[in-house]
């Protein structure tokens, strides 16, 4: 029916055959596949198969292949008054699995990234504690380490989201996101060093920085799961990430994961800085807001095809993907939605699923080429089911920056362009 | 020491599946924190009034301050400038479409005010206000907001007196009990809605920053966008063997070329280390096309040029003064200005710390040098 079909292929192929034949169409960009004449990238030598390449002592730390130069942080200019107190995005479109490397993972600084070296840092504990501490680096390494995979959201992550589709790509959509590997010391190894006293409720913590960001947490969070981390991903911060040391809160706003961590104060009661009141509390209809609103709930979105990362290979075979998470545990099912919702299919959930950690989500569809209203939907292990924008506003109201944990859609043209959009 | 040590982190091996080692006891590291450092460090203040110093401020002195210090994000009535933050007014806009939402409006302590001041403010010279001066800007922003007179001293005496008046606004996350019920159903999976319609399109806000094709930032690259613009009867195979490496030379080759006219001597790698340097900056200063003044004065025509000559921008007085003695913003003014721009000139309402690395400033001032003719 379609002389653009190849006629030889892989049994791949032939399993596709069965699937996509009926009107398989142009098949845009399948080009080398549906060649007449032979392929000179394979009968023609290239320079790189008979000239040398790199040495190895051409690059002592390596950067990604230029071709991989769009993949990068981006911010919003017109977000923020000035790029020291700004934030920019993963550019989770075009990465898979999920672990973010260090170097494209999102920044959120309130004065800037600062220059701490290992010789120049201490850390001080005080307030209501038996012994008031101050650490070199050095007295920190010396402390058992674990380790941890943990996803850190900014609150605001979608905030621009809230009055309706704005930003065209998922790494300006839910890109305040990264997901890595830590290593450093338990928190509560600290405390306890120092001796926390019985009405010791609640820990404060400051960075380095002009900012210093400060804020609170409960005891119980602090003595729970919360680490003073030194690694990421197998080598030390990045300067942009708390270099030399800085807060894994898991499942907790990235707000809270201090960077540069100077000092943790313990008190009687919060500090209610002012990045836990002015900021990071969520006005609601009533004009009241909520305040310590610290869990990001249960959230997905579906990385491709999204608008910066279209369809270009025409009808067929479909690889969509995507990542889901949840501040409440581990994710246990991600459903895929075609037309905006109406119906669903169980995703396929790819490796492990860690609790309060980015999880990989797989659907591997057959394409018709025609119009797709996307949609992924996460359930973590209590059971909760992310649900969509208008059931959070129906809620919250239109004032509510933070937290916004609903449903994404993305309209899949014809043509595989794909658009952010609202539907309802 | 290094016995126990050893037992510990044996124990801890043996409950190697706990998330956390095991800490039967203390490890002994560190230092005890001496007093005068925690002084340093812990500046914290509480609602409850925890950790204010002994001290007060007037609101007169504190509109001087605020002028000096802040007035150039914040205006001089705490009312905001451009996008920065609005400190007074918006009573009662917490349900509006546009909540105002600042000191007087929605801050539910004024612990928070004297903290965030005293240690974070002014934007770009954190912890450059005295207690006494923090004070008094605090009551300045009370008298803005309306919440005391003209006469009123702030002090650590009466400081726990001043109630916000959104003090009672704020509640505990409540999501648990007044969302999880609702959202914990079991998911629907087959017809759970009507046919749904676009309601929304994001582009036609047009907001997204693009790349040049117009498309948005960061788009993967089309593998095969040479066969795709080759004419439909075109030789796809031939557009095939050059994919992406012809181009990326061509757009590596292309940003080194600017900017280099004006000083043809200085080093290129060095003009481009300034304009990473210049983000400091670029929160109160805009240079190049277009370039309009801002929180600070537009900075073209500035290397090389007399002080004061941006159109439109009103300069502090000590720059004025400085101006009509003949300040012309050469390497070397312009390094002394930039090293320590209060030192330099008293009184500047440039609100910033300075560049302390001699190469920053090289590497700035190079890059402004760019936009000087």
């Amino acid at each position: 029916m379609n002389n653009d079909e190849p006629e030889t292929g892989t049994s791949r192929r032939g399993f596709l055959r069965q699937t996509a034949l009926a009107g398989a169409g142009l098949v845009a960009g399948t080009s080398a596949a549906r060649a007449e004449g032979a392929d000179p990238l394979i009968t023609e030598v290239q320079p790189w198969a008979t000239e040398f390449g790199d040495p190895v002592d051409a690059v002592p730390y390596g950067m990604p292949i230029r071709f991989e130069q769009h993949v990068v942080r981006r911010n919003v200019e017109w977000l923020t008054e000035s790029p020291v107190s700004s934030i920019n995005f993963t550019p989770i479109h075009a990465l898979e699995g999920t672990i973010t490397p260090q170097g494209c993972a999102f920044e959120r600084h309130h004065s800037g990234a600062i220059e701490l070296s290992k010789a120049d840092y201490r850390l001080m504990i005080n307030g209501l504690v038996e012994r008031p501490l101050v650490f070199t680096f050095e007295d920190l390494l010396r402390f058992p380490r674990t380790s941890v995979t943990a996803f850190c959201e900014c609150a605001a992550n979608g905030g621009m989201e809230w009055g309706g589709a704005q930003l065209e790509g998922c790494q300006f959509t839910q890109g305040m996101i990264h997901n890595m590997e830590y290593v450093g010391v338990p928190l509560r190894v600290l405390l306890e060093e120092a001796g926390v006293k019985p009405e010791g409720k609640w820990l404060y913590a400051e960075g380095a920085d002009a900012s210093s960001n400060g804020r609170s947490m409960p005891m119980e969070k602090a003595l729970d799961d919360v680490m003073l981390a030194f690694y990421a991903n197998g080598e030390a911060l990045r300067k942009e990430h708390g270099y030399p040391a800085r807060l894994v809160v898991p499942g907790w706003e990235g707000n809270m994961w201090v960077k540069w961590v100077r000092r943790l104060g313990v008190y009687d009661r919060a500090v209610e800085s002012r990045e836990e009141t002015s900021k990071y509390t969520d006005l609601m209809p009533d004009g009241r807001a909520r305040k310590w609103t610290w869990v990001m709930d249960a959230k997905s979105v579906i990385t491709s095809p999204s608008p910066q990362a279209p369809i270009r290979h025409g009808k067929g075979p479909l690889v969509i993907t995507g990542l889901a998470w949840s501040g409440n545990g581990k994710i246990t099912k991600v459903d895929v939605s075609m037309d905006g919702g109406r119906n669903w299919v169980e995703a396929r959930i790819t490796g492990e699923a860690k609790a309060k950690a980015l999880t990989r989500f797989h659907l591997d569809i057959d394409w018709d080429g025609s119009e797709l209203m996307l949609q992924s939907r996460a359930t973590d292990e209590t059971g909760y089911v992310q649900p969509t924008k208008d059931a959070l506003r129906a809620i919250r109201g239109r004032n509510n920056v933070y937290h916004n944990n609903g449903i994404q859609t993305w309209w899949v043209r014809a043509d595989g362009e794909v658009e952010n959009v609202e539907i309802a | 020491m290094s016995k126990s040590l050893k037992l510990l982190l044996g124990s801890a091996l043996t409950v190697s599946a706990l998330a956390a080692p095991a800490m039967a006891e203390r490890l002994g590291l560190g230092r005890a924190a001496l007093p005068e450092e925690i002084s340093a460090w812990d500046v914290a203040v509480l609602p409850d009034g925890q950790g204010l110093r002994p001290g007060s401020g007037d609101v007169a002195t504190g509109e001087e301050v605020f002028a000096a210090n802040c007035a150039m994000c914040h205006g001089e009535f705490a009312e905001g400038l451009d996008a920065w933050p609005v400190l007074a007014g918006g009573d009662g806009t917490l349900r509006d479409m546009r909540p105002v939402k600042t000191i007087g409006s929605y801050w539910p302590h004024l612990s928070t005010v004297y903290d965030y001041i005293h240690r974070s403010m002014p934007f770009g010279a954190a912890q450059t206000l005295s207690v006494d001066e923090t004070y008094a800007i605090t009551a300045f922003l009370l008298y803005s907001n309306g919440l005391v007179e003209e006469d009123f001293v702030l002090s650590d005496k009466n400081f726990t007196e001043i109630q916000l008046p959104n003090a009672d606004g704020f509640y505990p996350d409540d999501r648990a009990e007044s969302e999880y019920p609702l959202f914990s159903a079991a998911a629907c999976m087959t017809d759970c809605l009507p046919e749904q319609k676009i309601t929304k399109r994001a582009v036609e806000l047009n907001v997204t920053p693009t790349d040049p094709d117009g498309k948005p930032a960061g788009t993967l690259p089309d593998l095969h966008a040479a066969a795709a613009v080759a004419p439909a009867s075109g030789d796809t195979k031939a557009a095939e063997v050059t994919p992406e490496p012809a181009k990326a030379e061509e757009a590596k080759a292309e940003p080194a070329a600017p900017a280099t006219e004006a000083v043809v001597a200085i080093d290129p790698e060095l003009i481009e280390d300034g304009e990473k340097v210049f983000k400091k900056c670029t929160a109160c200063h805009k240079v190049g096309d277009g370039a309009k003044n801002g929180t600070g004065p537009a900075l073209n025509n500035v290397f090389g040029h007399a002080a004061g000559k941006a159109d439109g921008f009103k300069y502090s007085k000590p720059l004025l003064t400085m101006a009509e003695g003949g300040l012309v913003w050469d390497m070397d003014s312009l390094d002394a200005f930039l090293a320590d721009p209060k030192g330099f000139m008293k009184g500047t309402k440039m609100s910033f710390a300075g560049l302390k690395k001699e190469e920053d400033r090289a590497a700035v001032i190079a890059y402004l040098s760019t936009f000087s003719n």
